[in-house]
């Protein structure tokens, strides 16, 4: 199968100083990839570089079957400006297929139909019409879920999508996600929680202290050191 | 009742009047327009600034035309003829590209850390006073100079000195604006509501964001006219917050603000002319309590 992400001994990094050394992992389509990591490790270096954002400081990402960097469906962490904004529902999902516009002013058909199927996907469809600000934690997530959907229907970067949400919500969205990656949408997925990447993926990349620790199927991540003493050291903070 | 009906009939027969009240309208619908996104991007004090920015310009263009006048006595007829083109054109020239780069340099030390936005806006902004008030003080040629800098802050009378050459430029002013406005309504939603997700699927978001302190810089430099360089803040963020008390759609919130701005600046104009109050500071009143009503529309609505 041909691979729709391959990162060959990347290096990442600002102004010349490197963030992190040495990435080198594929992501093949269908997969699910959990990026796990303690802050400052990289990984929100890492997920710029992915979207084009940043340059590469050394090494290659390589796309193929048919993606690019413009064609991933991102949900990035919430920003403050969104709490307040008064927005409706398809006035944000729909803002997703605004990158196939171009230069035409207005949606045409498809795009609508488009919006409309993934709202349908994310049972968001009785929501159309409600005020953003005023939906919970995690509707207001479904919602830049089906946004990223538009943008992209085979690829979804999601960047710690569960932040804020309580314990169902976050089950609930979990849930929803692998839905969507049994459809056979490639999910990348950046996380805290070690415990419910192990269940869901089935890819891991462990990044950390600038450099690369672990890539590879969930199964050879349980069996790995880093990944037990992880699981352990993580196991202990979340009893609660 | 009729008498004041009366009294209103006869002020529009003038055409400075009309002429007041055509820009007066058109400058309120801009600035409504502009203000919803740049209230929801946290902008809003960048028209503050670029207003301030706008009144030295204004000064210095002043200062520019009266200078070159003196040294023009009798030879050199070129810096003679550029004083009356910079006075006919109330300076025009000389303050919209300032205004612009103005708004450029605010917009790009805002994303770099060095120099916090905020810092950079008051800087810029208080700076700019200064100057413009003490050039004013050091070489205007009028007797008046206290008169003059509150006319030009506040706006008092400049909108009934129109001549149709600035009702014009005005109008193809407004149009423009609208029509940019129109063609990128959708990419200003995204980019105002999620920049890096907009920057991320390709969207050129600093295009968008340049545009935006573009036209915010044109609406600034025309509304100096009408309500003075202290007061265009008001007209750029009152419309825009009184709707979002109520409406909770984009579309909703922009049509209410572009509606309830124009009509607060038709009541303000023409109570102006009944109680002959200031045009600018009775426009941004009428906009105050316009906000008070929503809001209180909007607590009751909560309970």
């Amino acid at each position: 199968m041909e691979s729709q992400i391959e990162c060959k001994n990347v290096t990442l990094g600002y102004d010349g100083s490197a963030v992190i050394k040495g990435l080198d992992f594929k992501v093949n389509s269908g997969d699910y990839l959990c990026i796990l990591g303690e802050n400052g490790s990289g990984k929100s270096t890492l997920i710029k570089a992915l979207l084009g954002l940043i340059n590469v400081m050394d090494g290659s990402i390589n796309w193929g079957d048919g993606v690019s960097a413009k064609q991933i469906g991102y949900l990035p962490q919430q920003t403050l400006v969104q709490r307040d904004f008064p927005a409706s529902v398809r006035e944000i999902v729909i803002s997703g297929c605004l990158s196939k516009c171009g230069l035409r002013p207005f949606y045409n058909k498809e795009e609508k139909a488009q919006a409309r199927d993934a709202m349908e996907q994310l049972g968001i469809t009785d929501l159309s019409k409600r005020c953003y600000r005023e939906l919970s934690g995690g509707q207001q997530q479904r919602v830049l879920l089906a946004r990223a959907l538009c943008a992209a229907s085979r690829l979804l970067l999601l960047d710690e999508p569960v932040t804020g949400l309580d314990p169902k919500a976050q089950l609930d969205l979990y849930e929803l996600i692998n839905e969507l990656n049994k459809k056979g949408i490639t999910i990348i997925m950046v996380s805290h929680d070690v415990h419910s990447s192990v269940k869901y993926a089935s890819h891991i990349l462990h990044i950390g202290a600038k450099e690369q620790l672990f890539f590879g199927t969930k199964e050879s991540y349980l069996e790995s050191r880093i990944g037990k003493s992880f699981m352990i050291a993580e196991g202990g903070e979340d009893d609660d | 009742m009729t008498e004041l009906m009366d009294k209103l009939a006869y002020y529009f027969t003038f055409p400075f009047v009309k002429y007041a009240f055509i820009v007066g309208l058109l400058i309120a619908l801009c600035s409504s327009l502009l203000g919803v996104t740049l209230v929801l991007k946290r902008f809003s004090y960048i028209g503050d600034g670029l207003s301030h920015v706008a009144f030295g310009a204004m000064s210095v263009s002043t200062v520019l035309s009266v200078t070159l006048k003196s040294a023009a006595k009798g030879e050199s007829a070129f810096s003679h003829k550029l004083a009356v083109f910079l006075e006919d054109t109330n300076g025009m020239p000389l303050i919209l590209p300032i205004t612009i780069i103005a708004a450029v340099l605010l917009l790009k030390t805002g994303a770099n850390k060095k120099i916090n936005g905020d810092a950079a806006i008051a800087m810029i902004s208080v700076g700019s006073l200064a100057v413009g008030y003490m050039l004013v003080n050091l070489f205007s040629a009028s007797a008046n100079i206290s008169g003059d800098v509150c006319s030009t802050l506040f706006g008092s009378t400049s909108i009934l000195t129109l001549r149709s050459g600035e009702v014009i430029l005005s109008i193809i002013m407004a149009a423009v604006v609208i029509a940019l406005f129109i063609l990128f309504y959708n990419k200003i939603f995204a980019v105002t509501f999620d920049e890096n997700f907009s920057k991320a699927t390709g969207v050129k978001a600093d295009a968008y964001n340049l545009l935006v302190a573009v036209i915010t810089s044109l609406i600034i430099v025309v509304a100096m006219n009408l309500v003075g360089s202290l007061l265009i803040s008001a007209l750029i963020i009152f419309p825009a917050l009184s709707a979002m008390r109520l409406f909770k759609s984009f579309k909703s919130v922009i049509v209410c603000s572009a509606v309830t701005s124009v009509l607060c600046a038709a009541l303000g104009i023409i109570a102006s002319i009944l109680f002959s109050t200031p045009v600018g500071s009775t426009i941004v009143c009428a906009d105050l309590a316009v906000f008070i009503v929503f809001s209180l529309i909007s607590a009751v609505k909560r309970r």
